[in-house]
C-alpha cells in the first residue's frame, strides 16, 4: 500500500507517541531508582536527578547483611527454578498432546481441546482452598516443587493451544514424505515437525515463562518463607512494607523484570508469526 | 483454538464430496490406532491439568454447600444452597459485580481500541518500525506485580509522577491523592492494568492483520474505496475473528482480575477497586468464610462461563474453527 505524504506523518507521530507511552513510566521509575530519597520528593518534580546513587541496586544484588537483600536473591533464584522448570515441563507435554491434536484423529478432539481451554476460564481462587489442603497433607506447602506443579496447571493448557495451532499449518506432505522413508510419527515429530516450528516454539516458550514468571495468586498462598517464595511475592511485601522507600521497591521490580524482558525482546519477531498461526489457520 | 478468517471460502463450484463410500476395514483400524495413541501423547496433559483441578474443583464444590467458617471449624453444617443465596442477597456481592463488570468494561474496550491503533501502526512501513515493535514489547514482559507497584508510585500523593507533570503543566495546582476516591482509583487502576495489557492485545490485532491478504486491499483500491471505507470493509471483517479471540482472553482475564488489585489498592478505598476475586479472596481468607467463599468462586466461574458462550457463538458466527 503506497502511503501519502499525510499517512507517513501521522505514522511518525503515532510511532512517537507510542514509544513515549511504553517508555516514559518506565524511564521515571528507574531514575527513581538511581535518586536520593531528596530527589524523589522534591518540589517541584525533578526529572533528572541531582546526583547518581546506585546503592539501592548494591543492596539489592550484593549485600549480604541486608534482610531485604537476601530476601530478593532468595526469590530470584525461587523465581528462576520455577520458572525454567514450568517452561520445560509444559513444553515438553504441550508438545506431545499438540501433535495429537494437530495430526491425529481421535473420537472428541475438538471436545477435548475445548475442555483444556476451558480450564483457563476457572478463576485461581476458586481452587485455592482445596489446593491448599492437599499441599500441605504431602508436605509440598512453601516448596519449589508444589509450586511447579500447580503453575503447570495453568500453563500447559497454553502451550498446548499455541502449538497445536502452529503444528496445524505445517504442511502434512512433509511428514508424509518421512513417513513414506521409514520414520516413525514420533520420528517425524522431532524430525520434521519441530524444526519447521521454530516461531511456534519460541512463542510457546515465551508465552510459558512470562506466565510462570508473572504468577502471584498461588506463590502468595502456598509458599511462606524465602525456602519457595518467587518475586512476585517478595516485591508485593516490599512495596507494602516498604511505603516510603519508592526508589528500593523501583530497583528490585527492575531486576525482576530483567529475564522476562530479555526472553520477550529476543523472541518478540516470534511471537507475531507464532500467533499468527493460531488466528489464521483456515 | 484456530481461527479461520474467510480468505478461502469454498468454491462452490467444486464437484460432489466423496462422501458416503463407506468406510473401509483398514481405515477404521487405523482410526482406532490413532486413538490409542493420542490417548497416550495426551496423557501427560491430562495429568498435569486435570491432576490438580479436577479433584479442588469438586472439593469446593462440596465445601460451598457446607458452612465452614474457620479453618478448624470441627462443626461444619450442611447448608445446601444457603451459601449461594447469602451470596447473591448481599450488597458486598453485587457491588464487586458491578465493580468487576465495570472493569472489564471499560479495560477490554480500551485495550481494543489502543491495541488496534498500535497493531494497525505496527502493521504500516516506516522506519523504526523495528525499534516500536521491541518498546512495544516491554509493558507486556513487565510482571504485573512490578507494574502495579510503578503505577502505585506514578499515582503517589507525595512524589508521584502525575501529580509532578500535572503540576509541572499547571493543570492542578495541589498534589492530588488520586488513590484515596474510591472510583477514581478504580479508573487509575484500569489504566495501569490497560498499560501492561494493550501490547498483547496489539500483537494479536497484528498476527490477523498481517494475514490478510494484499489482493484485497488492492481490490478496493481498484474500486475507489477510501481509507475508511477499507478499513470498514476489508480490515474490520477479516480481523473479526482475532477481534473476538482477544475479546474473549480480555474479558476472562478481566473477571478475574486479582494481582494488580492486591498490590496497588488492596480493594480499597472504600472497598473502591475491590473486585469480585479479590472480593471472594477477601470472604474465604480475610473472614475465613470458606463455605461462602467456595460458593461465590462458583458463581464467578458461572459469569465467565456465560460470557464466554455468548462469545463462542459469536466466534462461530464468524466462521471461527477449531483445529
Amino acid at each position: 500500500m503506497k502511503r501519502t505524504t499525510g499517512g507517513t506523518v501521522l505514522t511518525y507521530v503515532a510511532a512517537v507517541v507510542v514509544a513515549l507511552g511504553c517508555i516514559a513510566p518506565l524511564a521515571w521509575t528507574f531514575l527513581a531508582s538511581v535518586s536520593t530519597q531528596s530527589d524523589i520528593v522534591a518540589r517541584p518534580a525533578r526529572w533528572w536527578p541531582s546526583e547518581f546513587v546506585f546503592d539501592r541496586y548494591a543492596t539489592i544484588l550484593f549485600d549480604s547483611s541486608s534482610a531485604v537483600g537476601n530476601s530478593f536473591r532468595a526469590a530470584f533464584v525461587n523465581s528462576l527454578v520455577v520458572g525454567v522448570s514450568v517452561v520445560a515441563i509444559s513444553m515438553i507435554v504441550g508438545i506431545f498432546g499438540a501433535y495429537a491434536f494437530a495430526r491425529l484423529r481421535f473420537p472428541f478432539q475438538r471436545t477435548t481441546l475445548m475442555i483444556f481451554l476451558a480450564t483457563y476460564m476457572l478463576p485461581q481462587v476458586a481452587l485455592l482452598i482445596p489446593l491448599y489442603l492437599i499441599l500441605s497433607s504431602i508436605g509440598l506447602l512453601d516448596s519449589t516443587i508444589g509450586l511447579i506443579v500447580v503453575d503447570c496447571a495453568l500453563v500447559v493448557p497454553f502451550t498446548l493451544w499455541i502449538l497445536s495451532n502452529y503444528f496445524a499449518t505445517i504442511p502434512a506432505e512433509l511428514e508424509e514424505a518421512a513417513r513414506i522413508d521409514g520414520t516413525s510419527r514420533l520420528g517425524a515429530l522431532f524430525r520434521v515437525i519441530l524444526p519447521s516450528a521454530k516461531p511456534g516454539l519460541f512463542a510457546a516458550t515465551m508465552f510459558a515463562f512470562l506466565l510462570a514468571w508473572d504468577e502471584f495468586m498461588y506463590a502468595l498462598i502456598f509458599t511462606s518463607t524465602d525456602a519457595a517464595k518467587t518475586l512476585p511475592v517478595a516485591i508485593a511485601e516490599f512495596a507494602g512494607r516498604y511505603t516510603t522507600d519508592f526508589g528500593l521497591v523501583a530497583a528490585g521490580g527492575l531486576i525482576a523484570s530483567i529475564p522476562p524482558v530479555i526472553i520477550a525482546l529476543v523472541f518478540q519477531r516470534q511471537v507475531v508469526s507464532g500467533l499468527s498461526a493460531g488466528a489464521v489457520k483456515g | 483454538m484456530a481461527v479461520a478468517t474467510a480468505v478461502t471460502p469454498p468454491s462452490r463450484e467444486a464437484g460432489p464430496q466423496h462422501r458416503g463410500t463407506g468406510e473401509r476395514k483398514p481405515v477404521k483400524r487405523r482410526r482406532e490406532r490413532q486413538g490409542r495413541f493420542a490417548f497416550w501423547l495426551l496423557l501427560p496433559a491430562f495429568i498435569t491439568v486435570f491432576g490438580v483441578i479436577v479433584y479442588p474443583m469438586l472439593r469446593t464444590l462440596l465445601i460451598s454447600m457446607f458452612e465452614v467458617k474457620s479453618a478448624v471449624a470441627t462443626v461444619t453444617p450442611f447448608v445446601g444452597l444457603d451459601n449461594y443465596v447469602q451470596a447473591l442477597t448481599s450488597g458486598g456481592f453485587w457491588e464487586a459485580m458491578g465493580r468487576t463488570l465495570y472493569f472489564t468494561l471499560v479495560s477490554t474496550g480500551l485495550e481494543l481500541v489502543l491495541g488496534l491503533a498500535i497493531a494497525w501502526l505496527l502493521n504500516a512501513e516506516f522506519r523504526g518500525r523495528w525499534l516500536i515493535r521491541a518498546l512495544v514489547v516491554l509493558p507486556w514482559a513487565l510482571p504485573t506485580i512490578v507494574n502495579a507497584a510503578m503505577w502505585k508510585g506514578i499515582y503517589n500523593a507525595q512524589y508521584g509522577a502525575l501529580n509532578g507533570l500535572l503540576s509541572g503543566l499547571g493543570i492542578i495546582d495541589e498534589y492530588q491523592a488520586w488513590l484515596s476516591d474510591p472510583f477514581t482509583a478504580l479508573n487509575f487502576l484500569i489504566v495501569a492494568d490497560a498499560w501492561k495489557t494493550t501490547p498483547l492485545v496489539a500483537f494479536f490485532l497484528l498476527a490477523g492483520l498481517t494475514s490478510i491478504p494484499n489482493e484485497l486491499y488492492e481490490a478496493a483500491k481498484m474500486d475507489r474505496a477510501g481509507r475508511i471505507r477499507t478499513f470498514f470493509s476489508v480490515t474490520v471483517p477479516l480481523l473479526a475473528p482475532s477481534i473476538a479471540l482477544v475479546l474473549v482472553l480480555r474479558t476472562v482475564e478481566a473477571v478475574k482480575v486479582f494481582d494488580i488489585v492486591y498490590a496497588m489498592t488492596r480493594g480499597g478505598p472504600a472497598n473502591g477497586t475491590q473486585t469480585i476475586s479479590y472480593y471472594t479472596y477477601v470472604t474465604a481468607f480475610s473472614e475465613q468464610n470458606y463455605g461462602l467463599g467456595s460458593a461465590i468462586s462458583y458463581l464467578i466461574v458461572i459469569v465467565i462461563l456465560a460470557l464466554s458462550a455468548l462469545y463462542l457463538r459469536l466466534l462461530r458466527r464468524s466462521e471461527m474453527s477449531l483445529l
